[in-house]
Order: structure tokens, then sequence, then C-alpha cells
């Protein structure tokens, strides 16, 4: 043996007594976190989900109110978790292969990248924020020339064959739900250079990126406790699991930035 | 080029090592990918745009997924559970979208429901 195990026992210390050897019990583990991650992306499918049934109805609104997102930060923020990957891929390496030093500084530069990530987030959240720029009824955005007042349209003409006095001040099932709406909202101006309900983009932009934020601080805090762990000397070639999972985890965080990036700041 | 853990005494797990030259590279394809994926918006492809930024995303997300989480080297069926996943979110939003298609000719170009309040 190259290295006593530090309690100086005769098995593996860090081998639970229910797996036959290291390797079972290390592809447990990793089988348990993919399954985790299975989840994780559902969790996402349903957000990405809504994000394209909104996009597929209203076009015009992903096309107009993705110019508020600054896509200089977008890229910044993009880079910055393309780094923090590669540090954590390579902390992995580094515990893999017991180089402790390599270990501990990779880790704290993955932090350090997720509190670069999390400080761009803030200014673009602040921005946002202070411009009025929020989902729902808090959009309060001075937007120019919103075609609220609609023109005066002529009622509908009455269905052919009708008598005038017998037509239905319902409008006709092909117009949908202007039957029971307001009929000046059922014919918008054309071409509307300002859409309509700009906040349902606001409202898809701050539950995508707060998920994606939040899961960005809980990595965060799961790689605080692996380097403080690390730190004590715990993890070497014997013994990387934690490492390997937390990293797994923290990609995974990347890989959803990867497609949350173009979807929302690069729209064409 | 294969590298193992050095140390392969009883109690240690097999696995592999992702050579730094690898983890290099992958870093120098993602970046360049993602300075792609920003210049492809000052290109007019109509709706190709949509098309080749998720398709640039989804290199990217595979060479994380294969190099950085290891998935090239790791069991087959820690693939089957990743892309099953996948397959889910895909057919859960294929069929919402086929939902929201048939819709579409009810649907009032520009109008979304007013919100109270404002």
């Amino acid at each position: 043996m190259s290295h006593t195990p530090p309690h100086g026992e005769a098995h593996d210390p860090h081998l639970a007594h229910h797996f036959p050897d290291a390797t079972t019990q290390f592809e447990a583990g990793k089988l348990g976190m993919w399954i985790f991650l299975a989840t994780e992306i559902l969790l996402f499918g349903g957000l990405f989900c809504a994000y394209a049934v909104y996009r597929a109805n209203h076009p015009e609104i992903f096309m107009y109110a993705h110019q508020f997102l600054d896509k200089v930060l977008g890229g910044i923020n993009t880079a910055v978790l393309i780094i923090s990957s590669l540090t954590m891929a390579w902390a992995v390496r580094a515990a893999q292969l017991g180089h402790q030093r390599a270990l501990t500084r990779l880790l704290a530069a993955t932090i350090a990248m997720g509190f670069v990530f999390l400080g761009i987030k803030y200014v673009e959240y602040e921005h946002k924020w202070k411009e009025g720029l929020l989902p729902g009824t808090h959009f309060n955005y001075p937007l120019p020339e919103v075609p609220a007042a609609a023109p005066p349209v002529a009622a509908d003409p009455a269905p052919v064959g009708v008598p005038a006095g017998d037509a239905s001040t319902i409008a006709p099932a092909a117009r949908g739900p202007a039957g029971l709406a307001d009929p000046a909202a059922a014919r918008p101006p054309a071409p509307p250079v300002v859409p309509r309900n700009v906040q349902i983009f606001f409202g898809i932009y701050f539950t995508m990126t707060g998920l994606h934020g939040l899961h960005v601080i809980a990595g965060m805090i799961t790689l605080m406790w692996i380097l403080r762990r690390a730190r004590r000397g715990e993890f070497g070639p014997r013994y990387f699991t934690p490492v390997d999972l937390a990293g797994l985890y923290w990609h995974l965080v990347d890989l959803i930035w990867i497609y949350l990036f173009p979807l929302l700041y690069l729209i064409h | 080029m294969t590298a193992h853990a050095p140390d392969h005494a009883a109690g240690a797990a097999h696995v592999h090592v992702v050579p730094a030259p690898v983890l290099l590279a992958v870093w120098g394809a993602l970046m360049a990918l993602t300075v792609l994926t920003v210049a492809a918006t000052w290109v007019d492809l109509g709706a190709m745009n949509l098309v080749l930024a998720l398709a640039i995303a989804t290199v990217k997300a595979a060479l994380v997924v294969l190099y950085f989480m290891h998935m090239r080297y790791d069991r087959p069926f820690h693939a089957i559970v990743f892309v099953g996943s996948l397959a889910f979110v895909a057919l859960f939003v294929i069929l919402a979208l086929l939902d929201t298609a048939a819709y579409r000719p009810e649907m009032i170009p520009d109008y979304a429901p007013a919100i109270k309040g404002r």
C-alpha cells in the first residue's frame, strides 16, 4: 500500500459496511447523483416548456423585450461559468491524483467564480429593478408609444345571411376569446412597434434565471463544505466521491446556463 | 491517452482520470462556441437563428457532459438515466407545442390577456 489509511484500520475507513468494495460504493453514489440530476433537468424542463409555449404564442414580446438584457454581461457570465466548470473538473482530477494543494486552490477558484457570477447577476437584477422591468403587475417601465387606447373600430359586420337586427353581439367563434373580450383589444393596430404585455418576458426571465441563481448558491454552499473537508486532507486517490459528485452538480448548473444564455439574451 | 489513479491498492475505486490537455481543449472549445453563438446573432438567418443557437448550445452541453462530467468514461447506465430525462423533457415540450399549434388559428395576434390592476 502506498499510504496508510488515516485511522490505521485494516479496512478502508471510507467504505460503508454494506458495500462489498470501494468501486461498488463509488458507482452507487454516482448513480444516485445522476438520478438526482435527472430530476433537476425535469424541474427546469417545466420552465423551458413555459418558455417554448409563450415564445411560440408571442414571439414579438421576446423579440422586443430581450433588448433590455445586457448581452455583454450575459456573455461574461457564460465565460465565468465555463471557467468555473474547468476549475471544477480539474479539482476532481487533482483529488483523483492526490494533489492536495491543487485541489483546495481549484475548489476555492470555483467558489470564487460562483461569487463573480452572482455579483454580475446582482448588477443585472438591480438595473431591472430600478428600471421597473419586472414581472406581472410590478412592470412599470415607461414603454414608448404603447398602443394602450386602441383606435375606435367599427362594430363587427353582421354575419352574412343574418338580418342586422338578429345579429349576435358575440363575435364569430373563429375570433376565439374575442367573443367575450374587449373588442378593441382584439384588434390591435398593425404593426405595433412596442408589443403588448412585455412583462411576460420578464416573468419568464426572472423565474428561469432566479431558479438557476438559487442552484448556483446551493452549488457554492456544497463546494464550501467540500473545500473544508479537502483542507482537512480527507480526499485522495482512494476517496474522492464527494468532490466528484459536487462537481457533477456544478456542471449541471453550467449546463442549464448554456441554454439560458442564448434563449434569453441572444434572441434574433 | 489514458491515465489512471496511481493507487490501485485494495479499497481504491478504479476510475478514469481525464488528462489535463483534454480538459483544456474542451474548455477552449466551449469558449470558442460561446463567441460563435454571440456572433451568430449578428447574421440574420430568419428562423434558423434559433435552430443554430440551440445547436451550438447542444454541442457545448455535450462537451460538458462527455468530458467534464466524465460520461464518456462512465458506465452506460448513467447515460441512459441522463438521456432518458432529456427525452422526457423533449416529450413534454413537443406535446405542449403541438397543443399550442392546434390553438394557433384561434389566437388573436399580439393579444395576451390584460393583467388586472394595471
